[in-house]
């Protein structure tokens, strides 16, 4: 590609030090500690904001709604914000930037260890389908956080693989914990990190549907990918990760959330959801699909169509490949590219969405519903297989995909 | 559970209508609360609108929801913060327990004494405002006034519903005389003596909310990490509501200095005599009233050495503020605490056992905080290019608690004769032609948009809306 790079762009959360009266409620109702302050000045961390909005009607004085737009790579740090004695002015923004909102980029993921913000650049709705069911968030919070226990633990990808994909099952007995596919949880490592302070919440999508792992049983499964490097191949072995990884059946672990409450799955039946994911971000399409599976077999009306295209290295370490395997073609169209199997090109997701342009764009321009979730790097390639789709039909992708965005029928999360 | 049950006579989120007893007996309470609030609530609000900040749930999403109630039918009620089962005794003998759900039978007494303590300051700075809307500088403002006092009233009923629930008999004749005492009474006054101050003007008021709504946050903040469950949750729903006191006095001491600043560079004079002229309040006044607040206020943490104190966080009933945040062993048998005592003729430093020192520590946070918040008002001054600074007095100025209750210490920190007290006390606090001075400014301004001479408009308005915006409508 030679289109010139584009800047990242992010909505920051910021206090307004000349109007904050330093009262606490902030920090006090921040569900997920994003808040803190030092003697002079109450401040976001931008690395673990999402956006959620809890801490702006509290707020008595109006100082905690504000916001700056500026590169990513230029985000005001802790220590910069303490220092204020007033907020510094919004800068001009290049026209053509993407610009990311706290909002739109709910932390959902974690695929290396650490809060993951989603890294999405390109538009994504900040509102959920119409006929989402309604989510609750945030019941769990940091300081109450409900204890599950661990109901089963097994690797999905193949053991000679490199990559380590685990399916856990959480039971959460008789404790409310409604979730719904598409949200995530909140996972509390014990012990300490490195300075002596206690480990932060990591989050992982759910990936099984609102009736439990198992129907019936107050119960949530995740797809949990084993971290040994970080994103640029360096050694390092992930906290919250390799925890989960480790649990033994019988285990308890502190759990927090629901989260989220815009990447959800439209809930009439009539609806199209188009699916596109690599590794772990499989996991709210496995809750989102095994939902409409549930429906399906029980012979409940169902006249939307599923359609999932879904990259992994090897067809080893793609989780739930076997499952996958099984649904029949009349409920789900499905479309898997592997990048390292010998003797065969590498596919990736995009060149499986080339390759069903025609089905793609069918859909499209119907009643339907697109997520998209895996990591940062393919997104660029997806975004373009899909213009080029749309462009072939004689769509407009731009307007198609603006009016998308609009109506909580776009959803992106990346890291 | 979160939500707020309003179809009850008394909205509240402790199922009430299960406990046929307590309900009685507070429904009994309600009416003497109401004829309470008819004689000693905001004079002549009688019928108004006011765009008033209502509970709906104790959760972010609903516990500030805005909209015209008609005064005096905001429906108080009792909320408590959502309960978190696993919360523990975090401090003192019972470390690591269970938190109590019920009162331990050897702290009843002392659990109640506290509870009576706190609830009385409730209604008490109702009192202490009533007269303040006759003379609000502008519609904002008058909301603003009228928020606090719902919501002061409001607490007061927290209180109530706890020794309603949990004390029995004793209980009910302690929340009976809660109405009965009354701010500056001399027969029956309220039970610290910062209560019993008048709030003569709106400088006052603003102090008042700025310092002694502090008080309120630290004090709360102590209780909430109580051992005994109950009350922290009352006090933790309590504090959100504190938030916006403290921000009616901070914003407002802002907005008076940014005007005086404003009015001193347009005119070019410093002379405080020349700024009256002009009709706005001269910075040595604003000093002054800063002095008295700040010392009166820091009073009502109590002696610097309590063994009262000691017991309370000894048995987990009254923590220190933001205790779980604390990195010590939360038992402080082996800890020692420096305080002020008098040697020699000057202040000097004495060490001491901290638990008999909580006291002092509570309160030295509290300077702290307030410090911040008096520089943050300077900033207002050096923006305008001006030399003036404001300063806390030396926390030993005009106290009437502890070591130097019968002690003549000056502003910044020295022990003095009688003789320099009297020949200085006028410069120190406000005399009573300061207190006439601002008197004489304060008429009442309730068009929409417009403001007093004395004050500058806030930068925003309550809740995003227009500083001209219709916040209190008059029928």
């Amino acid at each position: 590609m030679n289109a010139p790079e584009q800047i990242v762009l992010i909505r920051q959360h910021l206090i307004d030090p000349e109007v904050c009266i330093r009262c606490n409620t902030c920090e006090e109702t921040c569900p997920i500690d994003a808040i803190t302050h030092d003697s002079r000045n109450y401040v976001v961390d931008p690395a673990i904001c999402n956006g959620c909005n809890a801490c702006i009607s509290p707020c008595p004085t109006g100082s905690i709604d504000h916001w700056r737009t500026l590169p990513r790579t230029a985000a005001y740090s802790l220590e910069e914000q303490f220092s204020w004695d007033e907020l510094p002015v919004q800068q001009e923004v290049p026209e053509d930037s993407a610009v990311e909102t706290p909002a739109e980029t709910a932390v959902e993921q974690a695929l290396a260890d650490g809060m993951q913000i989603n890294a999405a650049v390109s538009p994504t709705s900040a509102i959920a389908p119409w006929s989402a069911a309604h989510p609750y968030i945030n019941l769990y919070l940091n300081k109450n956080p409900v204890t599950a226990t661990v109901a089963g633990n097994y690797r999905l990808t193949a053991a000679d693989t490199e990559s380590d994909i685990h399916h856990i099952v959480l039971d959460f007995g008789n404790q409310f914990f409604p979730i719904l596919e598409g949200q995530s949880i909140g996972i509390i490592p014990p012990g300490v990190d490195e300075n002596g302070k206690p480990h932060y919440i990591r989050m992982y999508s759910v990936a099984s549907p609102r009736s439990g792992e198992r129907e019936g049983y107050n119960n949530l499964s995740l797809t949990v990918k084993r971290v040994v490097s970080d994103h640029d191949g360096k050694a390092v072995r992930g906290v919250g990760s390799n925890y989960l990884c480790d649990l033994q059946k019988g285990e308890q672990v502190q759990v927090t959330g629901p989260f989220g409450a815009n990447y959800l799955m439209p809930n009439h039946a009539g609806s199209n959801i188009l699916m596109i994911c690599t590794g772990t971000g499989s996991a709210p399409m496995r809750a989102m699909t095994e939902h409409r599976r549930r429906m399906f077999a029980k012979g409940q009306p169902l006249d939307g169509k599923l359609m999932l295209f879904f990259g992994a290295r090897t067809p080893e370490e793609l989780p739930y490949f076997g499952p996958l395997l099984k649904l029949p073609p009349a409920f789900i169209d499905m479309h898997l590219a592997f990048s390292r199997q010998p003797d065969q090109p590498r596919a990736y997701v995009q060149d499986k969405i080339r390759e069903a342009g025609a089905a793609v764009t069918a859909l499209l321009g119907g009643d339907t519903y697109v997520y998209i979730c895996g990591l940062k790097g393919m997104e660029a390639g997806v975004m373009e297989a899909l213009r080029e789709a749309c462009s072939a039909a004689g769509m407009d992708w731009a307007a198609v995909h603006a009016k998308m965005v609009k109506e909580g029928r776009f959803h992106v999360e990346t890291y | 559970m979160s939500t707020i049950d309003y179809s009850e006579k008394i909205p509240n989120n402790v199922n009430l209508s299960e406990d046929r007893t307590l309900q009685r007996a507070l429904e009994h309470w309600q009416p003497n609360y109401l004829q309470w609030w008819r004689d000693m609530g905001p004079d002549g609000s009688n019928g108004f609108d006011v765009y008033l900040r209502t509970a709906i749930n104790v959760t972010p999403e609903g516990w500030a929801n805005f909209d015209h109630v008609k005064m005096p039918d905001y429906r108080w009620g009792i909320f408590l913060a959502q309960q978190d089962e696993n919360r523990k005794v975090n401090f003192g003998e019972h470390k690591g327990e269970s938190a109590w759900q019920e009162v331990p039978g050897e702290h009843r007494a002392n659990l109640r004494r506290m509870i009576v303590t706190q609830g009385d300051t409730e209604p008490a700075s109702v009192e202490q405002q009533r007269h303040l809307g006759l003379t609000a500088p502008s519609n904002y403002d008058l909301r603003n006034l009228f928020q606090i006092n719902v919501e002061e009233g409001r607490h007061l009923w927290a209180m109530v519903y706890l020794l309603h629930k949990y004390f029995g008999r004793d209980g009910r004749e302690e929340a009976e005389a809660l109405l009965q005492r009354n701010s500056g009474d001399q027969d029956n006054p309220r039970i610290l003596e910062a209560f019993n101050e008048e709030t003569p003007d709106w400088l006052a008021f603003y102090m008042f909310t700025y310092f002694t709504d502090r008080d309120g946050k630290f004090q709360l903040n102590a209780l909430s990490e109580s051992g005994f469950d109950p009350l922290s949750r009352t006090c933790r729903f309590m504090l959100t509501e504190e938030a916006h006191h403290m921000f009616v006095g901070e914003s407002g001491i802002s907005r008076v200095l940014s005007r005086t600043a404003a009015i001193m560079k347009q005119h070019g004079i410093e002379d405080p005599e020349e700024v009256r002229k002009h009709g706005v309040i001269d910075l040595p006044t604003i000093q002054r009233y800063l002095n008295f607040h700040f010392s009166v206020t820091i009073d009502l943490f109590g002696a610097d050495q309590s063994s009262n104190a000691a017991t309370f966080y000894s048995t987990g009933l009254k923590g220190r503020y933001e205790e779980t945040k604390r990195d010590d062993d939360h038992l402080l048998k082996n800890n020692q605490y420096k305080i002020l005592d008098i040697a020699n003729g000057q202040l000097v430093e004495r060490e001491v056992p901290m638990l008999n020192a909580l006291n002092e520590v509570l309160r030295d946070d509290y300077i702290r905080d307030s410090v911040a918040g008096v520089a943050r008002w300077n900033r207002v001054l050096e923006k305008a290019g001006l030399a003036f600074r404001l300063v806390t007095p030396h926390k030993a100025f005009n106290r009437h608690i502890g070591t130097f209750a019968s002690q003549k210490i000056s502003p910044d920190g020295r022990v003095i004769s009688e003789a320099e007290w009297a020949a200085n006390v006028r410069n120190w606090l406000p005399s009573e032609e300061d207190r006439a001075y601002v008197a004489s400014l304060m008429g009442r301004v309730v068009e929409p948009g417009k403001m007093a001479n004395w004050i500058a408009p806030p930068p925003v308005g309550i809740n995003r809306q227009p500083v001209d915006f219709e916040y209190v409508r008059f029928n």
